[in-house]
């Protein structure tokens, strides 16, 4: 049965604050209100052992008020008594008065059909901190003669959106992930680390026992590993190191905004990838997770980026899809100086098992992360990182043991080029980057760019 | 204010606690920002809330509520030592909290014009629509402005009788131009990439003449697209305060947070290469290099009065005459190695868990100058502005890249060089700088974006730093 916000415990007084708040503006203003209530709750362990442990209570109020058609101010408060709210209308209207227009302002959302994805879970919602603590123990267990760091989280999130024109949306959502490394010890050297993590709407799909054992296993294979020469080496990327490599691209080359300042490299029409790769944008996918319509209450849907190889879409909210020529896609996350961000990226999977990525390598580098990655241009997606959490030498189709880890420099767009894609996992998942949670594959690809060693 | 935070400690002890701590945070934002002579976004946030610390046995809990209320802070300490119960599930070595004397006290950092009350939202507005006019007809095609600032009270209660009470009035802005050319961009900012933020009121952005220094930067961005690539090469390097600030922040900051060196952080920001047994002997950089993390400069952003566990600001040599002498700690943190709490405690928000943070973590000055480097500099680039930074997860090896260079050649400075980027090892790099600025030169850098910890937080720093030169430095890597 379809969710009924009306009939939800939560649901209908974030809806009476929005009233609330739209009452306040008083046909003063353009007005568009949000209204999130939730909880967050993330159990941290580390030397094996739960080392920080916090929940917390989420309850915001965030008005968009629009005066003379341009003039544009957005408060934010987590006060939401009755005064409070009446001081945060007056004093926003009185803020977005003294602005200055912005002669590209493309006006509030009209009222639009929005897919309904319920991405929710009750239980997930009440998660106490016995049943995160749970999760985590069963991870710990599973490596029993290693050390362990990461956490079991859980999210519940209400959200309500209404305007002046109409607007009136209502959404709900969990997520609870197990994000964690076993630590191996060295004869020689630091300790070797090996990661596995499960995102979900479910805590009950969280098996921190099953994601322990993947995480032991790979710390265990990664002891002692051996010094490599920098270079160029063909490279198997696990899920993580994708979500990780698809960062920059949908940061700073599909925001239509950046498309539309000159800075991206995204050129539409143009084959800039190789044909096996197609990319995509769906927060209407019931395997994604939050809201089915974004910051400014534009629903959202597919949006094609990469088709065959072909550069064919961006991401937009209102504002850069005006200045495009083009209708918003959904983007918007509440920021126009930013503009579109495509949040829940799908890249098509492939047909192969890992096993067998690996073993068409006859020699090359499987990469279980890369960690601290910096963008160098965005016009060229140039990227500096390393790698993390396991790194491994394949030799004649079989992984043959650990590296210690590498620098990198790499043009993402230059690695997922015509002809440098060389096979797809069939094991795409739902992983975390820097920018959100995406679905991915693995991939293997014919050259990344090692710059340095772990000793310069 | 206290009374509710009293309330919330309160119950957190009748739950079970053997001790808790209370704070209470009042946070007014503003984040404005312009392009190309158009405020593009404003947003102000107001931030209320409790955040409740609860210890039963070795274990911590958390528990945070937006409610300000009698019936809401009781609940939060409750909670809060649940949350605790649970954490000695999966238990670890017994917890000693470093000793603090019981404290009443009020602080705040001193300012000649309060930026949200005493500065109409119209003036900064049109500060940032003039500069970036400013920039534009420089000839770039993107001119962008923006200022943040923060006004923050807050109110500190523990189980043990302390009760602090701060007001931190901080803001800072930051400017840049980019050219756009074949296949790639090319940026300048001022004063900094990442601004200039302090914990001082309007003053600071009014000092900053960032209408003065709009077409400079323009121009530079402008000459960077046509200027020749920065050779690959092992080179002699010298790095303008400001790139300094983000090697100081990145490859000492981090790697000197006790919680990192525990392995509190292994799973996330990392941990560190740092061995506790080599405190006080081991050699982390050249006789000139001297570290402190001292959070009672005036004005600096990692300055304060007192920190999220209640202890006094205070000055702590890391690095002493290139020796390693010091870490960055808290209460139960310090003790695992030794040591009394340096203090180093800190929460983005109500809502946020108190973690290890770096206060003013800064290179102390010398007695040469940029000019007196140059001068002295048979071969050698100059760097300066960050432009990218990335380090691994033990805080070792380091790739940073600045947005400008220029070639040094017999003491003198010739051209502009594009996309300059330099690697090295920490201990050697540092080992490497034979030359550092004075006194004059010494300036308080804030970066205001500095993340950690899960749920990410995003601490305020600050960096005093001068030029300085190293040899044998890889650049242009590529």
């Amino acid at each position: 049965m379809a969710w009924d916000p009306d009939t939800d415990p939560v649901a209908p007084r974030g809806l009476s604050t929005c009233d609330r708040v739209l009452e306040l503006v008083d046909g003063r203003a353009d007005a568009l209100v949000t209204c999130g209530q939730g909880t967050n709750a993330l159990t941290r362990f580390a030397n094996s052992h739960i080392h920080q442990n916090m929940a917390g209570d989420d309850h915001h109020v965030r008005l968009r008020i629009v005066v003379d058609g341009g003039r544009i101010a957005q408060a934010t408060t987590t006060r939401v008594d009755p005064d409070s709210l009446a001081r945060l209308v007056e004093s926003t209207i009185a803020a977005a008065h003294l602005c200055p227009p912005d002669p590209e302002y493309p006006g509030l959302a009209e009222p639009a059909a929005v897919v309904q994805v319920d991405h929710f879970d009750p239980e997930t919602a009440a998660a106490s901190p016995d049943a995160r603590a749970e999760v985590v123990a069963d991870f710990v267990g599973a490596g029993s003669d290693l050390e362990s760091a990461g956490y079991c989280s859980t999210e519940a999130d209400t959200h309500v959106l209404c305007s002046t024109t109409g607007l009136r949306y209502a959404s709900r959502s969990t997520m609870a992930q197990i994000d964690a490394i076993h630590r191996a010890p060295a004869v020689d050297g630091p300790p070797t680390d090996g990661y596995a993590q499960t995102t979900s709407s479910r805590l009950s799909d969280l098996d921190g026992g099953r994601v322990g054992e993947v995480a032991a296993a790979k710390a265990a294979g990664g002891a002692n590993p051996i010094e490599l020469s920098p270079g160029t080496y063909e490279v198997v990327l696990e899920p993580r190191a994708v979500a990780a490599m698809l960062l920059f691209p949908a940061y700073l080359g599909f925001n239509g905004k950046a498309h539309a300042e000159g800075t991206s490299f995204a050129h539409l029409g143009e084959a800039q990838f190789d044909e096996r790769i197609t990319l995509w944008d769906d927060g209407t996918d019931p395997r994604s997770l939050g809201r089915p319509y974004d910051a400014e209450g534009t629903p959202k849907r597919r949006i094609d980026l990469i088709a065959g190889g072909v550069t064919v879409g961006l991401a937009h909210d209102r504002r850069s899809a005006a200045l495009a020529g083009v209708g918003p896609t959904g983007s918007s996350i509440g920021q126009e100086s930013f503009g579109g961000y495509p949040g829940d990226l799908f890249l098509e999977a492939g047909d192969e098992s890992l096993e067998q990525l690996i073993g068409s390598v006859e020699r090359g580098l499987l990469v279980t992360d890369f960690w601290y990655n910096r963008i160098l241009d965005p016009k060229t997606q140039v990227v500096t990182g390393l790698t993390r959490n396991g790194l491994f030498l394949i030799e004649g189709g079989e992984v043959v043991g650990p590296v210690q880890n590498l620098r990198y420099t790499q043009s993402v767009v230059g690695a997922l080029g015509a002809g440098h894609v060389l096979g797809l996992g069939n094991d795409a998942q739902l992983v975390g980057n820097e920018g959100g949670i995406v679905h991915v594959p693995s991939l293997r690809l014919r050259s990344w760019a090692f710059t340095g060693g772990a000793q310069g | 204010m206290f009374d509710l935070a009293t309330v919330a400690v309160d119950a957190a002890l009748s739950a079970g606690a053997r001790y808790a701590d209370a704070r209470i945070m009042i946070v007014r934002y503003e984040s404005m920002s312009a392009k190309n002579r158009v405020v593009e976004g404003l947003s102000q946030t107001e931030t209320a809330g409790i955040g409740v610390r609860a210890l039963i046995g070795s274990s911590w809990g958390f528990q945070a509520t937006p409610e300000l209320t009698v019936a809401a802070a009781r609940r939060a300490g409750e909670r809060a030592t649940e949350v605790a119960r649970a954490s000695a599930r999966v238990s670890g070595a017994p917890v000693d909290l470093s000793p603090v004397p019981v404290i009443e006290a009020s602080w705040a950092n001193p300012y000649d014009v309060h930026p949200l009350d005493d500065v109409g939202i119209g003036e900064r507005a049109d500060l940032l629509v003039e500069v970036t006019g400013a920039i534009a007809d420089g000839g770039v095609p993107l001119a962008q402005a923006s200022h943040q600032i923060w006004d923050t009270e807050k109110w500190f209660a523990s189980s043990e009788g302390s009760r602090i009470d701060q007001h931190l009035v901080e803001c800072g802005a930051v400017i840049d131009a980019t050219a756009i050319g074949d296949g790639e961009t090319q940026r300048r900012s001022y004063p900094g990439v990442r601004g200039q933020f302090g914990t001082r009121g309007w003053e600071l952005v009014r000092e900053l003449d960032l209408v003065g220094n709009g077409p400079r930067i323009a121009e530079e961005a402008r000459a960077l697209l046509s200027a020749p690539q920065c050779p690959e090469k092992t080179t002699t390097l010298i790095l303008g305060s400001e790139q300094m600030a983000l090697q100081i922040h990145e490859s000492v900051g981090h790697a000197i947070e006790l919680d990192r060196i525990l392995g509190w952080e292994a799973a996330f920001a990392g941990t560190s290469w740092l061995d506790p047994a080599q405190l006080g002997s081991m050699r982390y950089g050249s006789d000139l290099m001297n570290i402190t993390a001292d959070a009672t400069l005036p004005g600096a952003l990692g300055s304060f009065g007192y920190d999220d566990e209640g202890v006094p600001a205070q000055a702590v040599d890391i690095v002493k005459d290139g020796t390693w002498v010091g870490v960055l700690s808290g209460r139960d943190s310090a003790p695992l190695v030794g040591l009394e709490s340096g203090g180093m405690v800190r929460a983005d928000g109500a809502a946020r868990l108190p973690m290890v943070r770096m206060t003013n973590v800064g290179l102390l000055p010398g007695d040469s100058s940029l000019e007196a480097m140059i001068a002295a500099t048979d071969d050698g680039i100059y760097m300066d502005t960050n432009r990218s930074w990335s380090i691994d997860d033990k805080r070792l090896n380091f790739q940073f890249g600045c947005e400008i260079a220029w070639e040094i050649k017999d003491g003198q400075l010739g051209q502009m060089l594009r996309n300059p980027t330099y690697t090295g090892i920490g201990p050697r790099f540092w080992a490497s700088m034979d030359m550092v600025g004075g006194p004059d030169e010494w300036v308080f850098w804030g970066t205001a974006n500095c993340g950690k910890g899960q749920p990410i937080q995003v601490g305020h720093t600050g960096h005093p730093s001068v030029p300085a030169r190293f040899t044998d430095v890889r650049v242009g890597v590529r």
